[in-house]
């Protein structure tokens, strides 16, 4: 990662977050990896208000889905994930690319393998929905944030995400 | 000359940055635990400041850390020291440009600003404490999250959004990508730089200098965009002719918050409060200005019931005209780092490459890294260009030119894009077509706010 000849560890504009990819957000409006879990929001496909909150934990891959009203998932059978967790890692992988996904969550994958599901070996993992649920709600208020007109300086250090080339 | 600016490099630069590596490599280990060899380089930044009005602050301070106490009062103290540093070479970059460039600029009003009224900052500082202590290598995914409560805090307060909006993107990138121990290459510069403004900006009493209401025609030049996971900002740099017959060199800036799955063209969406702003830059419109607030380093604070579009003008035809003559603003004393460095310049005559302009002989960088996605621009359109209209940047050790417009020849036919083209939204369709798809997210995520926030 150089440019012409300034060293990455020598620029400060040096890129160090890629630019995630575009994706679908009906079915999981929210997807992060954060606090050593990949973790996100699956909406329901029969209930417009409820909301399923999944996660899988780096490492152990411990997983964990319950409703924002903090009941259990009815599919998730111990190890066996449910769909809700199927698509928050179809999702994870749509937006950060397989390689960030299989890195953040220490999978090994063999050679050529595309699934992710071929390098996790479930556990079942401690609820965590209201974490991130809440983590969820901090992401929605962005959008209620008033834009601002100040002149903001520090974001010379921060240049738009870089078209593809 | 511009060959001459891109040749030399003002005497004390290398040697300043030399000072500044030595502190940034003591930030990747951390202040907690200094060797000899690391303790030797801080004394030696300790030692360039000697005879200067920082000398028995900063040598008491970098005592009192490789002794092993890291107090907020020895931090803000180096923060200082590297900020002085940097602040002297920005002013040396920033000379030799109006030099090469023959620009006027103006020199920074005297007399004392309104400090910002308080803010909390206790919780920054005590988090950037943690980090320095630690190190970058320290910083696991607990000590990553460890900024997102004074995060929270500061966004709530309109007054604090400078410091909220710095303060984020930087944990971002260190919850992305933590821990850091396991990382192949550290952002050892960048990392400094954003602890470094973060902890000037999260002190008491800041000043802030008072703006004054200015009137006239505002030519566009061209619009720089900038982003992270959590904000879009759009800053137009242009001249604005005063009723008085001065031309000046100014910013508007627009900023909006979003979330990282919007990005690309349709984080213009993000902007829609700005109707005149963004239809002025599409459409190329100059704009009557009555009133607007101007701050002394020449950033006009927007507010659309003071702007009116005119009618339109070629932002390549206003560079030819009145570029070369405009007076520059002076730098605000605390912006002073060689990253703002942004001067518009007007390029023509030059031999397109690839990565590289030839001028004369002389090679000049294109900063393929600040075009954005959101813009009609592409390196092949850059490669293929004839004239551009540009920012002039440094980083590392050399100077580079970001393109906000270019002139080509494609197929024979002309091509003109500027990088707020699609301001209003695509123009081209397979971008609107991306466009439209990309922007249902921000449908699908304000849906999901509306029934899920206010529970």
């Amino acid at each position: 990662m150089t440019s012409d000849g300034a060293a990455y560890e020598r620029r400060s504009a040096a890129p160090v977050i890629a630019p995630v990819r575009p994706r679908k957000l009906a079915k999981v409006p929210f997807v992060e990896l954060a606090e050593g879990r990949l973790q996100g929001v699956v909406s329901s496909g029969s209930d417009i208000e409820r909301v399923y909150v999944s996660s899988i934990t780096a490492g152990d891959h411990g997983l964990s889905c319950n409703t924002n009203n903090n009941r259990p998932c009815g599919g998730l059978g111990g190890t066996y994930p449910c769909n809700h967790i199927r698509a928050l890692a179809e999702a994870a992988v749509a937006q950060y690319g397989l390689s960030r996904v299989t890195r953040y969550l220490r999978v090994e994958l063999a050679e050529g393998e595309e699934n992710l599901w071929a390098g996790l070996h479930p556990t079942t993992a401690p609820n965590r929905a209201a974490e991130v649920f809440a983590s969820f709600l901090r992401h929605l208020a962005y959008l209620e944030l008033p834009p601002t007109t100040d002149p903001l300086p520090e974001l010379q250090w921060f240049p738009a995400a870089e078209v593809v080339r | 000359m511009l060959t001459d600016l891109l040749r030399d490099t003002p005497a004390g630069v290398d040697a300043a940055w030399a000072l500044v590596d030595g502190f940034d490599d003591a930030l990747v280990h951390g202040l907690g635990r200094i060797d000899e060899e690391r303790a030797a380089v801080l004394e030696s930044l300790a030692a360039a400041f000697t005879g200067s009005p920082l000398a028995g602050r900063v040598a008491d301070s970098i005592g009192k850390i490789i002794a092993g106490t890291v107090t907020d009062e020895h931090l803000i103290v180096l923060a200082g020291a590297r900020s002085a540093l940097l602040g002297a070479v920005h002013d040396a970059l920033l000379s030799a440009v109006d030099g090469a460039a023959g620009r006027t600029r103006e020199a920074w009003p005297a007399g004392t600003a309104a400090p910002e009224p308080g803010l909390l900052l206790a919780g920054t500082r005590s988090w950037l404490r943690e980090l320095a202590i630690a190190g970058w290598h320290g910083v696991d995914h607990e000590l990553a999250a460890g900024g997102a409560q004074a995060v929270q805090a500061l966004l709530a307060d309109p007054a604090a959004r400078r410091l909220a909006v710095l303060l984020d993107g930087f944990a971002a990138e260190l919850r992305a990508a933590a821990p850091v121990a396991t990382l192949d290459r550290v952002p050892v510069r960048r990392w400094a730089d954003l602890w470094t403004r973060a902890l000037l900006l999260a002190q008491d009493g800041l000043p802030r200098p008072e703006p004054t209401p200015v009137s006239g025609r505002l030519l566009l030049l061209g619009a720089d965009l900038h982003e992270h996971p959590t904000v879009f900002r759009a800053q137009a740099h242009g001249l604005l002719e005063t009723p008085g017959g001065d031309v000046r060199l100014v910013r508007v800036s627009v900023a909006g918050a979003k979330v990282d799955t919007i990005s690309g063209p349709s984080a213009w969406r993000m902007l829609a409060a700005f109707p005149v702003f963004r239809s002025a830059l599409a459409e190329h419109r100059i704009v009557e200005l009555s009133g607007m607030p101007l701050t002394p380093g020449g950033d006009l604070i927007w507010d659309e019931s003071l702007a009116v579009p005119g009618e339109s003008a070629d932002p390549f035809t206003t560079a030819r005209v009145r570029l070369g003559a405009a007076i520059a603003p002076p730098v605000p004393p605390l912006d002073r780092h060689p990253v703002m460095l942004a001067e518009p310049i007007l390029l023509e005559g030059y031999t397109a490459g690839e990565e590289a302009f030839e001028l004369g002989g002389v090679r000049l960088t294109v900063d393929l890294a600040r075009l954005p996605s959101a813009g009609p621009i592409t390196p092949a359109l850059v490669a293929a260009s004839t004239a551009c209209l540009g920012l002039l940047r440094r980083d590392g050790d050399h100077w580079s030119v970001q393109p906000l417009a270019v002139q080509a020849t494609v197929r024979k036919k002309p091509v003109v894009a500027h990088t707020a083209d699609w301001s209003l939204g695509p123009t081209d369709a397979k971008a609107a077509k991306a466009e439209a798809a990309a922007g249902t997210a921000v449908d699908v995520l304000r849906e999901r706010a509306g029934r899920l926030l206010r529970k």
